[in-house]
């Protein structure tokens, strides 16, 4: 039976309107809007139905591992629906989300915890940092290679074949696991949970480990600090061109452009 | 903050077709900057094969010493094998800032280093500057998919960021530059990588690639299906440029997911960039932001992406991109 590690990232939607986003800036991170509940990072998604689609070829649990500082329980949950075999919740008020290095620290000592793995999937980089280390990092932690990007991964035995996207065109790669392997949107989107996953949820466990519980020293420090953070102002400059129809503001679209000698 | 105990930038200079890469020009211009405010040295390294040439083109773009490890194992890229070489020449050059592009390499290498040698990266940034009194690096860079942008320092040294590519001004090319060529010896030294290589396929891409195209015209949402990007195509076609997409548009499958453009997409800076039927969420404008113009066509007037447009047209989509290529079509015959 595979051992398949998946680590997803609550995090605030990317998708919710720009008007809700505010900045908090003493704790230099983004205020939870009301309302609007966080979700896990779309990457991650894509990374944990990598996993699935090795579940519906051979036996694999997936275990999926979520880091935060205050975790809600209805979408953190929400993998075990989707089919994943256990949830680890990895909650400690002293976890620094914006930090690649506190962070891969903590996943590794889970994993490490968790026992041998065959494989560990991350989505390319979390919609909050944008950072794209933490796959890295865990490897890195671990000893164990990692390929970063791929879109699409079939489990062969000790190895993981995988695809990513180049600039030309495409590369297949042989990684020999236990390795760490970062995916993109490529790999598809998540399935809908189906019915029987739904059902069982229940039944799944749910583990529960604080720092301590990683032999973390909350006195760590990362290794970078974010001295601000701040929402870049635009100035519009737009010039909205009026005209009694589509057609004539097309027409002095295009002549505005050929004027600039844009086109 | 403690002054950095390294001294110099070391820039790390892709190739591309027998040539420093566009990125390389933009480290090496950058590099410049930071090594002249520092007082220190710019280093530039070169991996690949049949790299040893560029040297003294990173010398006439500014580098003070070139280092180059040149091999046919280092033909092709590969994560392990690039990083063995640059931990070495890091600890022969101990910069004080090591810099890389935005790219599959620079996301890789930059991280690799960053928890091999104890220190922090900083991806994709926007802007570096020097702490006046600490010499330390400020680095900007775009968070929560571009919505804020953070400024980051490194504690410890070599100070690593990769940077976006078209954010900096590139070097200036100058005949008549000296510098030193250190050779990075590396036959029979470098541990094989775990990872292998299987197969590599080169998909051309039909038209314009969307990072060199001049000119990009954009759907989203509001386009509604595959058969409104074919009208987008026939524009595009007219202006010699491509077509790109948000990111809903990849996901409905109404464009190949290679379209995509924005901060999970490719970043591109066309001479002209027209969104249709797009609101403009951060994380798509932060891969279309630093075109030259944009032009916004959607019925919402209140839409976001009116905000960092250049022209703007609130009108339905379907009026107006059958009128422009009626109006472009008239004009040609």
């Amino acid at each position: 039976m595979k051992n398949i590690m998946v680590c997803m990232k609550q995090v605030l939607d990317p998708e919710m309107p720009l008007s809700l986003f505010r900045l908090d800036p003493e704790t230099k991170a983004a205020v939870p809007p009301k309302g609007t509940p966080p979700v896990l990072s779309p990457f991650d998604e894509n990374a944990l139905e990598a996993a699935l689609r090795i579940k519906d070829e051979q036996e694999a649990k997936v275990t999926v591992i979520t880091l935060g500082k205050k975790l809600v329980r209805a979408v953190v949950t929400a993998p075990l629906a989707a089919g994943a075999d256990q949830l680890v919740l990895l909650q400690d008020a002293s976890f620094d989300e914006f930090d690649s290095y506190l962070t891969a620290l903590a996943l590794a000592r889970a994993i490490k915890k968790l026992g041998p793995c065959d494989l560990v999937l991350c989505g390319l980089q979390a919609a909050d940092t944008n950072a794209g280390q933490v796959g890295i990092g865990v490897a890195s932690l671990l000893g164990l290679p990692c390929v970063t990007g791929v879109r699409s991964v079939r489990l062969q035995g000790d190895t993981a074949v995988v695809e990513r996207s180049v600039p030309e065109g495409y590369e297949v790669l042989a990684v020999p696991c236990p390795a760490v392997l970062t995916a993109t949107y490529e790999v598809g989107a998540l399935r809908e949970p189906g019915l029987e996953a739904f059902m069982s949820v229940g039944t799944k466990p749910v583990i529960t480990w604080t720092a301590a519980d990683l032999e973390l020293d909350p006195a760590t420090a990362g290794k970078a600090e974010i001295l601000s953070m701040e929402v870049p102002i635009h100035e519009s400059r737009c010039e909205m061109l009026e005209g009694v129809d589509p057609q004539a503001k097309a027409a002095e679209l295009v002549a505005r452009l050929r004027q600039a000698k844009v086109i | 903050m403690q002054t950095p105990n390294g001294q110099g930038v070391l820039v790390h200079c892709e190739t591309a077709g027998g040539r420093l890469a566009p990125i390389a020009l933009e480290l090496l211009g950058a590099g410049s900057r930071l090594a002249a405010e520092l007082g220190q040295e710019l280093s530039a390294v070169l991996i690949g094969e049949g790299v040893r040439p560029l040297a003294s083109e990173a010398i006439a773009y500014g580098a003070g010493k070139v280092y180059v490890a040149d091999d046919s194992a280092l033909r092709d890229y590969s994560c392990e094998l690039y990083l063995q070489v640059m931990e070495r020449v890091v600890q022969e050059n101990r910069p004080a800032i090591l810099l890389f592009g935005q790219t599959l390499v620079g996301r890789e290498l930059a991280p690799w280093l960053a928890f091999r040698l104890d220190t922090a990266a900083t991806m994709d940034c926007l802007a570096l500057a020097v702490e006046p009194g600490s010499k330390r690096l400020l680095m900007t860079r775009p968070v929560y998919g571009g919505n804020a942008q953070a400024v980051q320092v490194s504690k410890n040294d070599p100070q690593i960021a990769t940077v976006r590519l078209k954010a900096m001004a590139p070097a200036v090319r100058e005949e008549g530059r000296t510098g030193e060529v250190v050779e990075v010896a590396v036959a029979g030294q470098l541990a094989a990588p775990r990872v292998r290589t299987l197969e590599k396929k080169v998909e051309p891409t039909a038209g314009v690639r969307l990072e060199e195209a001049r000119v990009i015209v954009a759907g989203g949402r509001g386009i509604g299906d595959a058969s409104g990007f074919e009208q987008l195509e026939e524009l595009a076609a007219l202006l010699g440029g491509a077509v790109g997409a948000t990111r809903p548009p990849c996901d409905a499958k109404w464009v190949a997911e290679s379209k995509q453009i924005g901060i999970t997409g490719k970043i591109v800076s066309p001479d002209l960039y027209i969104a249709v039927a797009l609101s403009g969420a951060s994380q798509h404008l932060s891969g279309c932001s630093s075109s030259r113009v944009i032009v916004a066509i959607n019925k919402d007037p209140e839409a976001n992406v009116f905000k960092v447009a250049d022209y703007g047209i609130v009108d339905d989509w379907k009026a107006v991109v059958p009128a422009l290529i009626s109006c472009l079509r008239t004009e040609a015959s």
